[in-house]
């Protein structure tokens, strides 16, 4: 990747962009913030925070219920939201788009249950060394209350899975396999195609935790062919509490649902209850309403700017990013596979990450440091944690070279 | 010296400070410059997980007066570590158990000793008043 100075080869009008975002032009410590940790929670533009005030102002009812006008509007404005994700994710059609919490939520489900209606004692779920904790513990979780065992996919030293080593491990044993798209930690951008096309040889479905893969490209769930795919409202700048589990209809027909309650009932009596039709069956009470117009406001926005351009945006940022910070003296950099997001995990020397955290945040720097919730990943690399620096589309040269910049005066303090 | 008087003094000596690096660099030198608990004790019975940093903290009784060491694996932390010594090691078990911590608010570190910042040192405080109360008895 040539690192040319990404404002010159973009065609996305950052100054404009970063106008949309209120929170960008605030400060911190005393400095304009420099927001560096979209990977943990991105920004919000103006066009979410309308669309959620808007509606409580305006639209306010509760949805699926009413006769009334005002209920059928709210409905509406649901649905079309459902509509909208389904297009973001070419998902084949709207009642496979289940409305959860976050990735979080929507990997509990299928764990919770498809693990109660497929998975029996000696059988096996199947991760990757580079999973977040939300993608580790629903599974051992279920593994171990129906006596099966999780296995682990090895990664190599620049943090790629080893791919040869994954489809060896696709034994006649395993039930399921749960990947991430993208590492949060290292920035791997797994090839999930491929990983399907394995699995699916063995008639083994895939589940991706794309928390980290939908704000930074296009994603195409049918031509992946992934069996579930989850991702978070807030990780695409819409809001918090808000997320989508997308299911292949045979599979969510063929599981229980999740919860019990209201909206995912056709007809209930003490004896025998039988279930809503896809999607309501898996979204029992009443939904985060708010959250869902407000994702669907986010989701117009990327749309509008386009994934492509922020693909190609982030991806000069990014290259910009590790060519400065090469200038840092005894700076070592977590994660190098060669398809790589917009994350840079790193460490310099000895120094603590929570020293070089701290010193950032006094000059207005916003990174996150730590695990990362990837603590088995962590104890991979033998180390305690890192500095992890993620950019959005939203994020410009000048925020890189102040982190540059933090870097080494901090560098300069510590070391 | 009692356990406030060693605060204030602790308060006038950062009251010197011009700015927040120059109180930074005093701490990371803090933590740069002490050992701070014997090798032995770098164990697991010692140790306080926090999610950013960790610490060890060991305490003695000697001569009717609580000793206590410690470290951490951030030198910030540690620096503060060192400054939270200062104050409650060599003091009666009593006065530790019930000691006001109120330097850290007044030199401008509150932000350290805050639980959403999960680097070991409010448990860390919380066990040190723990062995004060421990260490009464016997
Ligand atoms: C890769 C990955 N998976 C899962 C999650 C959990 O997402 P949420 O907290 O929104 O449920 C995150 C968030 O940090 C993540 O980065």
């Amino acid at each position: 990747m040539e690192a040319t100075t990404p404002t010159t080869v973009s065609k996305l009008n950052i100054e404009q962009i970063r106008r949309d975002f209120p929170l960008l032009s605030r400060d911190m410590n005393g400095k304009p913030i420099v927001f560096l940790d979209s990977a943990a929670s991105s920004q919000k533009p103006n066009s979410v925070i309308e669309a959620i005030s808007h509606y409580y102002r305006f639209q306010h009812a509760n949805v699926h219920r009413g006769v009334y006008q005002l209920s059928q509007e709210a409905t509406t404005a649901f649905e079309v939201a459902r509509d909208k994700v389904r297009d973001f994710i070419h998902a084949p059609s709207s009642p496979e788009i289940i409305f959860v919490r976050g990735v979080t939520e929507g990997i509990n489900l299928v764990a919770s249950c498809f693990g109660r209606k497929f998975l029996k004692e000696g059988d096996e779920v199947l991760i990757t060394a580079m999973e977040h904790h939300s993608n580790i513990v629903p599974w051992q979780l279920i593994c171990e209350e129906k006596g099966a065992h999780l296995r682990v996919a090895p990664i190599n030293e620049a943090g790629e899975l080893i791919l040869e080593e994954f489809e060896k491990m696709l034994s006649d044993k395993v039930r399921i396999v749960a990947t991430t798209h993208v590492s949060n930690t290292l920035g791997t951008i797994n090839p999930i195609r491929e990983m399907v096309a394995m699995a699916h040889a063995k008639g083994i479905p895939v589940l991706v935790d794309g928390a980290q893969a939908t704000p930074h490209m296009a994603i195409d769930v049918q031509a992946l062919d992934v069996d579930f795919y989850t991702f978070s409202g807030h990780k695409v700048f819409g809001p918090t509490g808000i997320g989508v589990l997308f299911g292949k209809e045979k599979w969510l027909n063929a599981m229980p649902p999740y919860h019990g309650g209201g909206e995912m009932i056709k007809t209930v009596t003490f004896e025998k209850t039988t279930y809503a039709e896809l999607p309501h069956k898996f979204e029992a009470g009443t939904p985060d309403i708010a959250g869902v117009i407000g994702l669907g406001a986010a989701l117009d926005y990327i749309q509008e700017i386009g994934l492509d351009a922020i693909t190609q945006y982030e991806n000069t940022l990014l290259a910009y990013a590790i060519k400065r910070l090469k200038e840092v003296p005894g700076i070592r950099f977590i994660g190098a596979a060669k398809n790589k997001a917009s994350v840079v995990s790193f460490l310099v020397d000895n120094i603590h990450p929570y020293d070089l955290g701290t010193i950032l945040d006094k000059l207005g720097i916003a990174v996150r440091t730590g695990h990362h919730c990837t603590q088995p990943l962590m104890d991979h690399f033998c180390i305690p944690g890192t500095v992890r620096a993620s950019f959005a589309f939203y994020n410009t040269v000048e925020d890189i070279d102040r982190l540059v910049d933090g870097v080494k005066k901090a560098v300069a303090m510590l070391g | 010296m009692s356990i406030n008087e060693i605060q204030d003094e602790i308060i006038e000596e950062f009251a010197l400070f011009g700015d927040w690096m120059e109180r930074y660099e005093y701490i990371i030198d803090l933590g740069k410059s002490l050992p701070l608990i014997g090798e032995q004790y770098k164990d697991e019975e010692h140790l306080i997980k926090g999610c950013q940093s960790q610490v060890w903290l060991h305490a003695e009784k000697d001569n009717g007066r609580v000793k206590f060491t410690a470290d951490s694996d951030a030198i910030i932390t540690k620096g503060i570590i060192a400054l939270l010594i200062r104050v409650l090691s060599n003091q009666s078990p009593d006065d530790v158990a019930k000691a006001e911590l109120y330097f850290i608010d007044r030199i401008g570190l509150k932000e350290h000793l805050s639980p959403t910042r999960s680097n070991g040192l409010v448990s860390m405080v919380k066990q040190m008043k723990l062995y004060g109360l421990a260490l009464q008895a016997n």
